[in-house]
């Protein structure tokens, strides 16, 4: 056993049984960052803030709700809005902040696509990254049933359905997801575990584990420079501040991600308090009704890119059926961010700045992402749906030709 | 190799087994977890009397939590092969689900259409435009005197099925 002397402070005490100095050496004071990077690697900090956030007002909401079909809908909108004191800014709080992380979610991964941060080495990043990003949309989708209003009920009976375009088993899958022939009590119960249970500790796991594939490659930076740390930390450890490259992530880098967490939090405080109907989808004030389907039916604004996708292809392709042709786009969408790091043949780490046909191509994606976002949420018919079909064509397309874009680029380059 | 070794490897081997028989089994019990309940399952019959239905004016009634159309064809619907017919009388039997993604859709003077993705159905529950995959499905159901029961399969329902099967 190690050698335990009498400590003269609680630190200290600490420090001989948990080696809290060397432990907060790694994480915080010793974990370097590179000095060249932008407000846009932020991100991270304000996404475990508002994951934070997520989960404390969803222990409060918890503590009321009631998972039942008949009870459901009133617990939330009687008794948390109505009675309980401040469950109505528990609820605004809830659902913007499930609102909000996707922005900061989108606004991290595309960055990290900007920058080429999922390149060579940081593959893990990139790929931890993205299943953060499913688990965080199967907990988005879970939560948005709990109220049972009409939305809620309608997007599970949509979402649910998907899975009847599986070969052979479809229909009996979708039974078996439901726990009933329509969507029902059980389905409401098991989302319910899902989404307060299963997925949150999931995320809990994936955010250990996205943040421990950083330390290896370490983090990217605005010129994809490459760093020799070791040095540069000695540099910096010498007294060498200003020459060092590097700069300890406690105390010093975290005060520009805190200068920025404290803008975002007045402007989510603001949306919170002033603008928190941008979440609340008015049909969702609607009780469940599983005999009248609403007008028309669209997700959250954070789906409506792949949701228009999903039905961009309208028609029938000889013998292929336009509901299978639009599953199987909506698979692709839904996985291809994932392979990324091996669709992108540049070797070099660069800002797409300095890749032209790569900026090109970020720069179409971007706007292809957002012209799907707002057809998916008008209704498909007439020229939308031509609208729809060819940026959800353009969207495939665009992944199709990455590995040749970044090719031509490196080679231009002369590489 | 020393025989240490091979006990351990034995060991091993016996606890991979015994964990991949215990691992299968409880994978299997929680599967039956998720399926529906012996309630759900039993969820009953619905009956429908089909005497007091208006021509060209589906009825939705609601059968396991789903609504199901039953129309009756006016003369001048097309007649199809999965029609019922009783009496003088044919009708529409169908899940008022749309099989694209599963919204109910709006009976508009002569077809069903369907507002989430634009498609329609005509009176005899086929898809003539948009999405949907394939017609509307058909629901189990027998014919009794003037009763239509749902949840069962009786000889004019094998008909139907089997029609729309080959169809
Ligand atoms: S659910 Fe009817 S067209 Fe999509």
């Amino acid at each position: 056993m190690a050698k335990f002397e009498k400590a003269n402070s609680v630190g200290e005490w600490l420090d001989q049984r948990l080696n809290t100095t060397a432990l907060t050496k790694v994480l915080m004071t010793e974990y370097w960052i590179p000095k060249d990077i932008n407000f846009l690697w932020a991100m991270g900090v304000l996404l475990a803030v508002t994951f934070k956030i997520l989960v404390i007002s969803g222990l409060f909401l918890m503590m009321y709700y009631k998972p039942d079909v008949n009870l459901a809908f009133d617990s939330v909108n009687y008794t948390i809005m109505q009675e309980v004191a401040y469950g109505w800014l528990f609820r605004h709080m809830h659902g913007v902040a499930a609102s909000v992380v996707f922005l900061i979610i989108y606004i991290h991964m595309f960055t990290g696509i900007y920058y080429g941060s999922y390149k060579q080495g940081r593959e893990m990043i990139w790929i931890s990254g993205m299943l953060l990003f499913m688990t965080f949309s199967a907990a988005g989708f879970s939560g948005y049933m709990l109220p049972w209003g009409q939305m809620s009920y309608w997007a599970a009976m949509v979402i649910t359905n998907l899975f009847g375009g599986v070969p052979v088993i479809g229909d009996a899958l979708v039974v078996w997801i439901r726990g009933d022939f329509n969507v029902a009590d059980a389905t409401l119960t098991r989302f319910f575990m899902l989404h307060v249970f299963l997925l949150p500790i999931v995320i809990m796991g994936i955010i250990g584990l996205h943040f421990y594939t950083l330390r290896i490659p370490h983090v990217n930076n605005q010129e994809g420079a490459d760093i020799d740390y070791d040095a540069e930390a000695e540099k910096y450890l010498s007294g060498n501040k200003k020459e060092s490259k590097v700069i300890p992530f406690w105390p010093v880098f975290i005060s520009k991600d805190f200068a920025i967490l404290g803008i975002f939090l007045i402007f989510y405080f603001y949306l919170v308090f002033f603008h928190y109907n941008f979440a609340m989808d008015p049909v969702n004030f609607d009780p469940a009704d599983n005999m009248v389907t609403p007008a028309h039916i669209y997700p959250e604004w954070y789906f409506l890119w792949s949701y228009e996708v999903l039905r961009g292809f309208f028609f029938d392709v000889g013998p292929i059926k336009a509901f299978d042709i639009g599953l199987a786009a909506f698979g692709f969408a839904n996985v291809i961010f994932l392979v990324l790091p091996w669709l992108d043949r540049d070797p070099a780490i660069l800002p797409a700045h300095k890749r032209p046909g790569f900026r090109v191509w970020f720069w179409i994606l971007m706007v292809d992402l957002i012209v799907l976002t707002v057809y998916g949420k008008l209704p498909p018919t007439g020229i939308n749906a031509w609208v729809g079909f060819a940026s959800a064509t353009l969207f495939i397309l665009l992944f199709v030709a990455l590995p040749f874009i970044t090719k031509l680029d490196a080679k231009k380059r002369g590489a | 190799m020393s025989n240490e070794t091979n006990r351990r490897d034995f060991l091993g081997y016996t606890f991979a087994a015994v964990a991949a028989v215990g691992g299968a089994a409880s994978l299997v019990g929680m599967k039956q977890a998720w399926d529906p309940l012996p309630s759900v399952l039993a969820s009953g019959f619905t009956n429908v009397e089909l005497s007091g239905i208006k021509a060209g004016e589906p009825l939705t009634v609601m059968w396991r939590g789903k609504p199901i159309f039953v129309l009756k064809k006016t003369a001048e619907m097309e007649s199809s092969d999965r029609d019922l017919i009783v009496g003088e009388d044919r009708y529409t039997i169908a899940i008022g689900l749309c099989t694209h993604l599963g919204c109910i859709p709006a009976w508009k003077k002569t077809q069903w259409k369907c507002a989430c993705h634009g498609g329609e159905f005509n009176a005899s529950g086929k898809q003539i435009f948009g999405p949907p995959p394939r017609p509307l499905d058909l629901p189990p159901f027998a014919v009794k005197g003037s009763q239509l029961v749902l949840g069962e399969e009786g000889p004019e329902y094998k008909k139907i099925a089997g029609a729309m099967a080959t169809a």
